[in-house]
């Protein structure tokens, strides 16, 4: 079994699994029975000033009859008093010194209140501190959360008062409601932040019940736009983490990656892309604490399998994400159809046909199956045709071999690059 | 008889296609792959846009999934539960090919018309054409005749079912394996046709309480869709005998009365037939409680006409089937049957031959007769040069023409017997020529 303990911006944790600030980390008995189910930390649901919640709170995405594709929320910070709270993590911490508690935190932009809350959560044995710059809903409206992550040198500031009191690692949990994520995260390392954690959740209006065309959740006929989560999500959290574990400014800041991991393939993912842990919130609101035993279980023999540990595993595939310019235009790819796996349903048919190139035939055979071949002369190697086909391993994408030398477009309009002949449009 | 076995026997008869909930047909919907040019769609003897009113299930407009279904046949809803599918779409579905279960056609099928067919229409789907004048009758009112009437009043006509039965749907309501659809579910449907403006004249008999020249009088066009005759005997002595029945005949009763009067708890059956109604009467008697049910057929299991996935139902309701088997005697006592006396037979150089000494009796109450059905020959010969062939069905082309100008045909009676979903494709078909035809006169 691989080694599956971590440091993130100085805080030992026994795996990289944590659980993400947010109602499963409502209490000591949940965070309790999620270390013994085998969680490696828990961020504490966030702590401030206690509000007063409304009671429809959740609305869910689903897609194709799978459910929870996509979940959001209308539910604020902590509703129970401070000193419950604290005195829960306190408990927490005697009975399990080894697993990661951090303190999510959110108060209103004032340096005294930070510094108290601080104060409190490290004294009740926080090994580390999120500061909650993300929430789209409810508190921005009171000038918290995404509010303060949306402008830089909010998060510069109080990321500064925090670290004035701070002993412990302070994570800055950014917000993905912005136009360009480096920005915010530059902001949070300026300000002293040790690690940063992403992404918070997406402003969204989750759906219509159309029948009553009452927005979703309803709360007595109305809603609110609220922070969306879930494995939909999981896409703009990667590029998210990327561009932060990339960018020159911030390359090396630990990163907790957050956003849709269900599985430990999207934490291979994350943590490939230079999260140090990932944070889970919706797979376990969906299917409980127990979901951690595969999460640790596939990863290490992942891991095994790779013969890498996880330290190498860390931003393995950074190196990979470029710029569009910088992608070699005469690497050519052709879809291939392996016939004997072909079932004849046709949507590769039909895809290509109605919604990519028209390089795929069809036709009905005598036995009143339909038959499919690519057409060589017009296949982009687009990759449509493989990603609608049910049949794994049916239709493959298969590098075409030409005599060119690598040619991206940088190189073909400043350094005549030379490029291989490509299909013709009909 | 108790309550738990009354309640047994009711048990055994509840649906063998049970209605899917929401969430089930949602995820079964979304399991349809959608293929272009559609095998399942070819395999329909109405070509229903099987994927198209799948998708539909799957974006939640199940108005319009009934629609695409229903339009293609209006007996959707029957379809939905007594189309051999195993045979027809989900046979043709490619998921065979992925080693998965086809889609849950039939079941989803029921989905989509359940709603629109049996709950009451506050708008209906479908509506009568406006008039054109014309009118035409149909002798009988199964599906073939539904099927046509349906499509002919969409298309502005008159249309008037004569039946000579005091209840309309002919086999659809009375010779369906009571576990695939109830007599109350297809009459139910019936009147749902009724309401799109198909007309149906129940104890109308042609021949006897109307004449044939009386139809060409007040009619445009005549369609028979009279289907076929009972099981008439198989000529062997003691069929006279009291528990010697037209397995037809039988599963008409127990469909149409309480299930306790007609259990057969304790008694032992012999069905004599291999084909898929002989499944239904062995399938039946053994839900009825029957001790002990042969299925006596005369050839080797390779000849046998039943659906595969039929016997197999049967074998798992404990149907014991006797091959090369020929029944000779039918035994009683007392007026009550007692035995059936049969020998075993073998194929020689093609033909059937009994073995000698081979004489055995089957110690069995009842007897039913599934060992094809008649045809409705004096009622035919009363339309005066219709074409029939040497077999007794009505010659029709792909369209139901006949012989006789203004005369369309179209299910068992042309056929010889298929499925209800193949007579009311022709009886839809038959509307089509119908009206071309009708209008190419105006």
């Amino acid at each position: 079994m691989a080694d599956l303990s971590c440091n993130i911006a100085g805080i030992e944790t026994p795996n990289p699994f944590w659980l993400a600030s947010a109602p499963p980390t409502n209490t000591g008995d949940q965070v309790m029975r999620a270390f013994d189910a085998g969680w490696g930390g828990a961020v504490w649901k966030t702590l401030g000033e206690p509000i007063v919640n409304v009671w429809s709170r959740y609305g869910a995405v689903d897609i194709n009859g799978t459910k929870m594709m996509g979940l959001n929320n209308i539910e604020l910070i902590t509703d129970r008093p401070l000193d419950v709270n604290f005195k829960e993590i306190r408990e927490v911490k005697d009975r399990y010194p080894d697993h990661t508690v951090i303190v999510s935190l959110m108060v209103e932009s004032d340096p005294d209140a930070w510094h108290d809350i601080v104060q409190r959560a490290e004294d009740a044995g926080a090994d580390g501190l999120e500061l909650n710059f993300g929430c789209p809903h409810g508190m921005s409206e009171r000038g918290m959360g995404s509010a303060v992550g949306q402008v830089p040198e909010y998060t510069r500031q109080i990321t500064e008062w925090v670290q004035e009191a701070a002993t412990v690692p302070v994570l800055v949990k950014l917000t993905p409601n912005i136009s360009d994520i480096r920005y915010a995260a530059r902001a949070a390392k300026e300000g002293g932040a040790d690690g940063v954690s992403l992404i918070n959740t997406i402003n969204s209006i989750i759906g219509l019940d159309i029948d009553s065309l009452e927005p979703q959740p309803a709360v007595n006929g109305k809603s609110s736009h609220g922070g969306y989560c879930g494995p939909a999500v999981k896409p703009i959290a990667l590029n998210m983490v990327s561009q932060i574990a990339n960018d020159p400014d911030t390359v090396g800041l630990p990163i907790s990656g957050i956003g849709g991991v269900s599985t430990w393939r999207d934490a291979v993912e994350f943590i490939a892309l230079g999260s140090s842990t990932v944070q889970v919130c919706t797979a376990v609101m969906h299917y409980g604490f127990r979901i951690v035993e595969d999460l640790k279980d596939g990863l290490s023999n992942y891991l095994d399998e790779k013969d890498m540990t996880l330290e190498e595993l860390r931003g393995y595939s950074l190196p990979k994400i470029h710029n569009w310019k910088e992608l070699d235009l005469n690497f050519a790819v052709n879809a291939q159809i392996n016939q004997e796996k072909c079932i004849g349903c046709g949507l590769c048919y039909t895809a290509c046909e109605d919604g990519a190139h028209q390089a795929i035939h069809a036709e009905r055979r005598d036995d009143g199956r339909t038959y499919v071949e690519v057409k060589p002369d017009a296949c982009v190697g687009c990759n449509l045709c493989s990603l609608v086909c049910p049949v794994d391993g049916c239709i493959e994408m298969v590098e075409i071999p030409n005599d060119f030398d690598p040619c991206s477009w940088e190189d073909y309009t400043e350094n005549d690059g030379v490029l291989a002949p490509r299909p013709e449009h009909q | 008889m108790s309550d738990s076995s009354t309640n047994q026997v009711s048990a055994n008869f509840s649906d063998y296609k049970p209605a899917l909930d929401n969430n089930a047909a949602l995820a079964e919907s979304n399991r349809c792959l959608n293929c272009y040019d559609a095998p399942c769609i070819r395999a329909c003897p109405t070509a229903i846009d099987i994927p198209g009113f799948i998708k539909k299930i799957a974006s939640g407009n199940l108005r319009g999934s009934a629609r695409v279904i229903l339009e293609s046949n209006i007996l959707g809803a029957s379809c939905a539960r007594v189309c051999p599918t195993e045979e027809l779409c989900e046979g043709a579905c490619v998921m065979h090919d992925l080693d998965e279960k086809p889609i849950d056609i039939g079941r989803l099928q029921r989905h989509a018309t359940d709603p629109v067919v049996f709950n009451g229409e506050d708008r209906p789907l479908f509506e009568a054409g406006s008039s054109n004048g014309r009118r035409v009758a149909l002798v009988g009112a199964g599906p073939a005749s539904l099927g046509c009437a349906a499509e002919l009043v969409q298309l502005g006509y008159e249309a008037v079912c004569f039946e000579k039965a005091d209840e309309p749907g002919g086999l659809n309501s009375f010779g369906i394996a009571d576990y695939k659809m109830s007599y109350e579910t297809a009459i139910k449907e019936i009147e749902w046709v009724q309401q799109l403006g198909v007309e149906i004249r129940c104890g109308q008999e042609v021949g006897q309480d109307i004449t044939v020249e009386q139809l060409y009088e007040d009619f445009d066009a005549v369609f028979i869709g009279v289907g076929l005759g009972g099981v008439g005997p198989i000529g062997i002595d003691g069929e006279e005998i009291d528990g010697v029945r037209d397995s037809l005949e039988f599963i008409a009763e127990l469909k149409t009365k309480p299930k306790q009067e007609v259990a057969l708890r304790g008694k032992k059956v012999a069905v004599i037939g291999g084909g898929n109604t002989a499944i239904d009467a062995v399938t039946q008697s053994a839900r009825l409680g029957a001790d002990r049910v042969y299925l006596v057929y005369r050839r080797g299991p390779e000849a046998m006409g039943a659906y595969e996935h039929e016997q197999e139902l049967a074998r798992k309701d404990g149907g014991i089937f006797i091959y090369n088997t020929q029944p000779v005697e039918v035994l009683g006592e007392d007026g009550q049957v007692t035995g059936l006396r049969c020998v075993r037979t073998e194929t020689r150089h093609g033909s059937l031959e009994y073995i000698d000494g081979s004489d055995h009796v089957l110690d069995v109450d009842y007897v039913l007769r599934a060992t094809g059905q008649s045809k409705l020959t004096s009622l035919l010969e009363q339309f005066e040069g219709l074409a029939i062939e040497d077999w007794g069905t009505v010659i029709a082309d792909e369209d139901g023409r006949t012989s006789l100008e203004n005369v369309w045909a179209g299910g068992d009676c042309v056929s010889g017997g298929q499925e209800v979903v193949n007579a009311v494709a022709e009886g839809k078909r038959a509307a089509q020529s119908i009206h071309e035809n009708l209008q190419g006169e105006r």
